[in-house]
């Protein structure tokens, strides 16, 4: 699978309650979700991210409490995925268990700016900063979590888990 | 080689003689915990699956708690789902407003978990039962979906942060500032993965209320888990209120620990975390004049019996400042009986301060005291992100029960020695 789209650039820590607010988790409708998608650090992104898009960060993306809003939020929003130096562990296992891919690039991430056109592989691995013309290996991802992704989501993993009982 | 805590109940649950760290598992779930937030993605999962039955009815809960009581239609909508669900499936551990809690403090004070589990919840202050010497963690709603029906659950083993105390806290030192000290030492994802496991003889002055608040902010390290070693107070607790039998787990002496830091818990002094990160701690001398619109007392981290006796010692027969609003909230019924026995609600109200029922309320911002534009508050809960309490642009200040009530009688942030 390719994925291609702009990067929407932020820093270090991004926490749940900034990319979803708890005022809004009265609902998890993902359309809902995705018109408050990073409102409190960016008002800006959800009227104007266009689908494919990445959202790339610093250290500790996705901190804070667990909801699931906070990836679905982000999917439903369009972003392609998120590239980020490194992951909160909720954030991580929550965004394997949908769907949502992301990656772990401490250099690419240091050298993206907002607006930056990239492009990821995700069967080789590489990703490509199209605007500067510079290409990064990724971290791959787990034999574990890549039988997840091929069941298509914990869900359907366990359930046919369940039916071979 | 030995293991520690962590790997040795990891090891139990995924039904192997050991694990490694980095190891992925299968382990099987003695509790899995969902809330009116992260529970109804669960349910809504659950019957696309066409699932008629849960894996045991009786090792699954659900509580609501943090727009309980129905706060408004959508989150009513939510609360009834929930409901529904625990009836069709016949969920045994349901908590209906009047007889519930803030679940972290409910569901260990209930019995429901118990020394060397292994619990998950779709709520990352999961992480509060490590107190007990059980493994639990924070996962998703699709985790707690899958958890339902098949009880089991998929977990990376984490290495582990070895966390050795000694000494004597002095006064006005409870285990939040335990637990801030050590965050503002390592940060925010200082402990990133790992499991986080205390040791040395620092533990004997611990009570457990304290090692629930310590274990409780691991999450806010980073961290998948904080545990303690099982002794005297550990079996004291359990033995009053567990409700299934348990077996003692014990580190290994030659367990292998990632890392190993130390604390001195006669030379701290209370702990204030300043806006927008728990890692932004200040002993309180070096606080300044902070001036704040609204004081909270309660929440998963510090709304038991004894953090309401801490803020009543610091209450009794002084006012709230005029311009402050103090807002109290015990964790579950029981604590709220007990306040009302001990007399603890009549301090607070004769204070001026509002003694409110059971929910989370205004940690999330959700409901209850919510903070407007500008407005900074000083809170015993575990979180001071940016909007945590309300508007962007406000402010949360994180403390323990004495210094918050304290700030309460103040007008700003200040020790219970500065009143006279
Ligand atoms: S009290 Fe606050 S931190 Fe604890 S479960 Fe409720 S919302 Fe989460």
């Amino acid at each position: 699978m390719k994925l291609k789209g702009k990067a929407w650039k932020y820093g270090d820590d991004v926490d749940t309650d900034v990319i979803i607010p708890a005022r809004y988790l009265n609902t998890s409708d993902p359309a809902e979700l995705a018109k408050h998608c990073m409102e409190d650090i960016d008002a800006e992104y959800a009227a104007k991210v266009s689908p494919g898009d990445f959202i790339v960060a610093g250290k500790n993306f996705g901190c804070g409490s667990s909801r699931e809003h906070a990836p679905i939020s982000i999917k439903a929003s369009g972003a392609s995925a998120v590239i980020a130096r490194s992951f909160a562990r909720i954030f991580y296992r929550n965004s394997f268990n949908m769907g949502l891919p992301i990656f772990e690039a401490p250099q690419a991430v240091d050298e993206i700016d907002k607006g930056d056109l990239l492009s990821v592989d995700m069967e080789s691995g590489l990703l490509r900063n199209e605007t500067k013309r510079k290409e990064y290996r990724i971290v791959p991802v787990p034999p574990f979590m890549q039988e997840l992704v091929a069941a298509g989501g914990l869900l359907n993993y366990v359930s046919a888990r369940r039916k071979g009982k | 080689m030995g293991m520690t805590l962590t790997e040795k109940i990891l090891a139990k649950h995924a039904g192997r003689d050991r694990v490694e760290p980095g190891e992925l598992i299968l382990a099987k779930v003695d509790l899995a915990l969902g809330n009116d937030v992260t529970s109804p993605i669960a349910i809504d999962a659950v019957r696309k699956l066409g699932v008629r039955e849960v894996f045991d009815r009786e090792k699954i809960a659900l509580v609501p708690d943090h727009f309980a009581p129905n706060k408004d239609i959508k989150s009513a909508g939510q609360m009834k789902m929930m409901r529904e669900f625990a009836r069709e499936y016949g969920i045994v551990n349901y908590f209906e407003v009047g007889r519930m809690g803030i679940e972290h403090v409910l569901l260990p004070d209930e019995g429901l978990v118990v020394p060397g589990d292994l619990v998950i919840g779709a709520d990352s202050h999961t992480c509060t039962y490590g107190a007990l010497c059980a493994f639990s963690t924070g996962v998703g709603s699709t985790d707690l979906a899958a958890a339902m029906i098949s009880g089991e659950v998929w977990l990376k083993v984490p290495s582990t942060l070895r966390i050795v105390l000694s000494g004597k806290p002095g006064k006005w030192v409870e285990g939040k500032d335990v637990i801030l000290h050590i965050i503002g030492k390592i940060g925010v994802d200082g402990a990133l993965y790992q499991a986080m496991e205390y040791a040395g003889d620092g533990l004997a002055s611990l009570p457990m209320a304290w090692r629930f608040t310590i274990s409780n902010m691991a999450i806010e390290a980073g961290a998948k888990n904080g545990i303690f070693p099982f002794d005297g107070a550990t079996r004291a607790y359990a033995d009053a209120r567990a409700k299934r039998t348990f077996e003692i787990v014990t580190a290994d002496k030659d367990a292998k620990y990632a890392a190993e830091m130390g604390v001195d818990l006669s030379a701290l002094e209370p702990q204030v975390a300043f806006p927008h990160l728990p890692e932004n701690t200040k002993p309180l001398s070096q606080v300044g004049n902070v001036p704040v619109d609204q004081v909270v007392v309660g929440s998963c981290t510090n709304g038991r019996i004894e953090d309401l006796r801490s803020a009543a010692s610091v209450l009794r027969g002084r006012k709230v400042h005029d311009g402050v609003r103090m807002l109290i909230f015990p964790a579950t019924q029981e604590i709220y009986l007990q306040a009302m026995r001990e007399g603890l609600m009549e301090v607070f109200v004769t204070a001026g301060a509002a003694f409110s029922t059971p929910t989370c309320g205004p940690c999330l911002g959700g409901h209850m005291g919510v903070l407007a534009k500008g407005e900074r508050a000083i809170a015993t809960t575990n979180r001071n992100f940016v909007g945590r309490m309300g508007h962007p642009e406000s402010e949360v200040y994180l403390a323990n029960p004495a210094i918050a009530a304290a700030s309460a009688v103040l007008g700003r942030i200040g020790s219970p020695d500065e009143i006279r």
